[in-house]
């Protein structure tokens, strides 16, 4: 395999879901250049959004509401989030942007939240999304507003004399600076001046005078009558932020291993251009060490990239794709619902003997090579009691996929498949693959897809 | 732990080779069985959170009635002059009465979150509330157990899933439903031909997921032999706790080196129509646990189990308006076992005066009896596993 070849392959997977089926040839014939111009193009933005029309809004927590109410509440909420899960997905595997839709993923996993309310989510969603390739400054800002951010972290309680620190407290260690470069009083005193963030009824930022306390803070050395805003612009000027948003986003990019100097040199231009991530984004894929061997085909892909990775590769109409979030569920990545503020842990967190066997067997399973044994783990938060248990248990339904292995076999005819589905195949004895895929191409595909090798990019 | 002599040859004599055998070979290494008076934690997990006040029924208290005129619980089975039990739990009352089954009340940790995830992971990985681990209080049991080892079996899982609680930093247990089936997956020609001509590399991530994939055949034959190497006679009941059960027992009387068992039933969130629910899981629970704890007397094993349950909140004192309960706070944790040191209940029942916001006030911290547990059931280091401190109970 000539170098561009692998480069390319590399820079498809990072910067996006890997190549798309009509993309096989582009790995061949397109040099790096090329590719990483097509990676940065940029389209109208175009919001994700759910169909299923809104009912009336009934606070599910409101005591007025009869039991039918909730479960209606939460019937349609759950509709909601599914379809912002899937839309989400469908972006991921049919988008050109790849990059915008990677970095929406990585923000998504950063900026986490975990609410039942559909109309905030999507809200969330978009502003990562539209954001994703934008300033810092501007996603941090717009983030902090959100009603999503605002009710999962708590400020909404968050009033003058009867402070809520939680707001305060990940902004600074989750999603800015890092544990270490503030104290306890610097979140005391910055939960103090977020008091009165909240929001209204239909989801608008609101700045309730009435609630925020006025008096005088002193917040990372700094002395004054500070608002939410003087807070996140202080945290801004700290080098500590750039260090800390660079770190994550070379060990989610690049190697899960950091590498201090380079993320040093990054971090600083990244201050320096004022948070401007597309063009650290542009710098990382655009430098020489990117492509050194030992960051090429290293890190275990988490459950969407792999799913998604092999809608984008095998062609497919999936006719109940709302059954997909059972494979969501089992792998441990679930949209929407990350397990906590700090977001998914990566890695080899991914893998236990459970995920590694499912894993290896979805290629089958999507071929309908195989039937889908296993079922998920019931999710209180979601179901909110609602549902019967009967009803969980019968609760999987296949998403009938349906593959075009004709496409596949026009794409992949006459070469070798394991050099356009599979990163880094040394380690795999091809000899083993080709034995059990009886000269079928299909076959082929299949067996590449369910190897260890195939859960590497 | 005891290893048979037998089992020592092989180990050492294939330890000083491992560096020049293939996978297939190594994978052949048998671990050290168990002491025959080594200690069982069975961990049953009430996903979803059970209202403990509809479990344990303080009887003469004014306040619950008043609280919860629609579904107080009025025909409790007495356990003293002050408690009861939920009718539903029959043979928890039985036990509790032969002195093999002692319950902490009011168990929880500080600032309680009230979200069924975010809670039970902290239950899950011992943490406090603010702190995020990645790992599970039984898969740091697991790493200090199975340091290098080639059978990470000391902790099983039945489900399709594995839990938080069982992922290690360097060790994660085995979840299965069926032996059966983990083992017809994990045997498949295709998957084992991988594992042993996978060809030599430096990478450490493929190294891991060959790793995982080798220990997943060799571990899954090895449960699947030892699961039927004893047929059960005991009867249990068609559930699916009842199944459950019934695997662990077989795994438990045979030679397997497992000393930690993970269940779980649910979903106990009980907003609507609560007493409905909660009985009809009660039920399936008590029957279960009933066929269990005969299984086990029958041979000769019950003094050497341990029953834990949990759930990862207790709901609010007052009812909802829908004849159900909200997301609470603490909650009572059961102990079943022939081997306690303390039976019946080991401290005073909630008070239902001082509440917080309409919450229990927890006063026993959750990982000081993981602390005990570890310490004085699974003969482990419970300070190295969880960081506890702050002492531990006395009733194991």
């Amino acid at each position: 395999m000539a170098a561009s070849f692998i480069n390319n392959k590399h820079l498809l997977w990072r910067a996006g879901f890997g190549p798309g089926i009509e993309q096989v040839d582009d790995l061949k014939n397109k040099n790096i250049k090329t590719i990483l111009k097509e990676v940065f193009k940029e389209e109208s933005f175009s919001p994700i959004v759910y169909e299923t029309p809104d009912i009336e809004p009934i606070e599910y927590t409101d005591p007025k509401a009869t039991a039918e109410q909730k479960r209606e509440i939460q019937r349609v909420n759950q509709k909601q989030n599914n379809e912002l899960n899937l839309n989400f997905l469908q972006k991921m595997t049919a988008s050109k942007e790849q990059l915008r839709e990677k970095m929406a993923f990585f923000w998504h996993g950063h900026f986490a939240t975990r609410i039942n309310n559909p109309k905030f989510n999507q809200q969330l969603l978009n502003i990562m999304r539209e954001k994703s390739l934008g300033n810092f400054k501007d996603l941090l800002f717009e983030v902090s507003r959100s009603p999503a951010m605002l009710s999962f972290l708590n400020n909404q309680q968050n009033k003058k004399d009867h402070p809520n620190e939680n707001f305060a407290r990940e902004v600074m260690e989750l999603f800015t600076m890092g544990r270490g470069n503030y104290t306890e009083k610097d979140i005391r005193e910055a939960a103090r001046a977020f008091t009165g963030w909240g929001y209204d009824k239909e989801g608008n930022f609101n700045e309730r005078k009435k609630l925020h306390d006025t008096g005088t803070k002193t917040f990372l050395g700094k002395t004054g009558n500070f608002t939410g805003d003087d807070i996140l612009n202080i945290i801004l000027e700290q080098k500590s932020t750039a260090e800390f948003i660079t770190t994550k986003i070379y060990t989610f990019f690049v190697n899960e291993n950091p590498d201090s100097n380079r993320i040093e040199n990054l971090s600083q231009s990244f201050y320096q251009s004022g948070y401007d991530i597309k063009k650290l984004m542009n710098e990382i894929f655009s430098s020489s060490w990117f492509y050194d061997k030992k960051n090429i085909g290293n890190r275990i892909k988490s459950p969407t990239e792999l799913l998604v990775g092999m809608m984008r590769i095998l062609p497919m109409n999936i006719q109940n794709p709302e059954n997909i979030t059972v494979y969501q569920k089992l792998l441990g990545q679930m949209l929407l619902y990350p397990p906590n503020v700090a977001g998914w842990p990566n890695g080899k967190s991914w893998i236990d003997s459970s995920t590694l066997m499912l894993r290896l067997q979805i290629p089958q399973i999507w071929s309908g090579l195989r039937p889908m044994e296993y079922s998920a783990k019931e999710d209180d938060d979601m179901e909110m009691g609602m549902k019967s248990r009967e009803a969980l248990n019968k609760s999987f339904k296949n998403p009938n996929i349906i593959i075009d292995w004709t496409k596949v076999d026009q794409a992949l005819a006459q070469k070798k498949a394991e050099d356009y589905l599979i990163v880094n195949s040394e380690s795999l004895d091809m000899n083993i693959v080709n034995q059990f895929s009886d000269k079928s191409l299909k076959m082929n595909v299949i067996n590449l897809m369910s190897t260890p090798e195939y859960q590497l990019m | 732990m005891l290893i048979k002599r037998r089992e020592f040859l092989k180990i050492s004599s294939l330890a000083t080779a491992s560096l020049f055998v293939p996978n297939f070979l190594q994978s052949m290494t048998l671990d050290n069985a168990l002491n025959p008076n080594q200690k069982i934690l069975i961990v049953l997990q009430f996903t979803g959170g059970n209202d403990g006040l509809n479990t344990i029924i303080p009887t003469k208290n004014d306040i619950y009635f008043k609280e919860r005129n629609n579904i107080a619980i009025n025909d409790s089975l007495a356990l003293n002059d002050e408690t009861g039990i939920n009718p539903a739990l029959p043979y928890f009352k039985e036990l509790f009465d032969s002195g093999e089954l002692s319950l902490m009340n009011n168990v929880g940790y500080p600032n309680p979150d009230k979200s069924h995830f975010r809670s039970m992971d902290i239950w899950h990985s011992a943490s406090k509330s603010d702190e995020f681990l990645e790992t599970g209080w039984l898969g740091r049991f697991l790493d200090e157990e199975c340091y290098k080892c080639e059978h990470p079996t000391q902790a099983l899982e039945v489900d399709d899933m594995l839990s938080l609680a069982l992922k290690g930093e360097n060790n994660k247990a085995f979840a299965f439903k069926d032996p059966k089936k983990l083992y017809q997956t994990s045997q498949e020609k295709y998957f084992k031909s991988l594992y042993n001509n996978e060809h030599h590399h430096d990478d450490e991530t493929v190294s891991y997921l060959y790793k995982t994939l080798g220990s997943t055949i060799n571990n899954a034959d090895y449960i699947f032999e030892k699961s039927k190497a004893k047929k059960s006679t005991q009867e249990y009941p068609n559930s699916k706790l009842g199944k459950d059960f019934k695997t662990v027992a077989s795994l438990i009387k045979s030679d397997i080196n497992t000393q930690v068992y993970y269940l779980s039933i649910g979903s106990f969130d009980t907003h609507v129509n609560q007493n409905e629910r909660q009985q009809k899981l009660f039920g399936e629970i008590n029957d279960a646990v009933k066929s269990f704890v005969a299984d086990m007397k029958a041979n000769g094993l019950f003094n050497d189990i341990l029953l834990m349950t949990f759930s990862e909140f207790g709901r609010r004192v007052a009812q909802n308006a829908s004849k159900g309960t909200d997301h609470g706070t603490a909650n009572q944790m059961f102990f079943i076992s022939g081997g306690l040191k303390k039976k019946g209940i080991l401290n005073a029942l909630p008070d239902l005066q001082n509440l917080n916001e309409g919450d229990l006030i927890y006063t026993e911290d959750f990982r000081k009896i993981y602390a005990t547990i570890l310490k004085n059931w699974l003969n482990a280091d419970s300070s190295k596993v969880l960081g506890w401190k702050n002492g531990i109970y006395d009733f194991i």
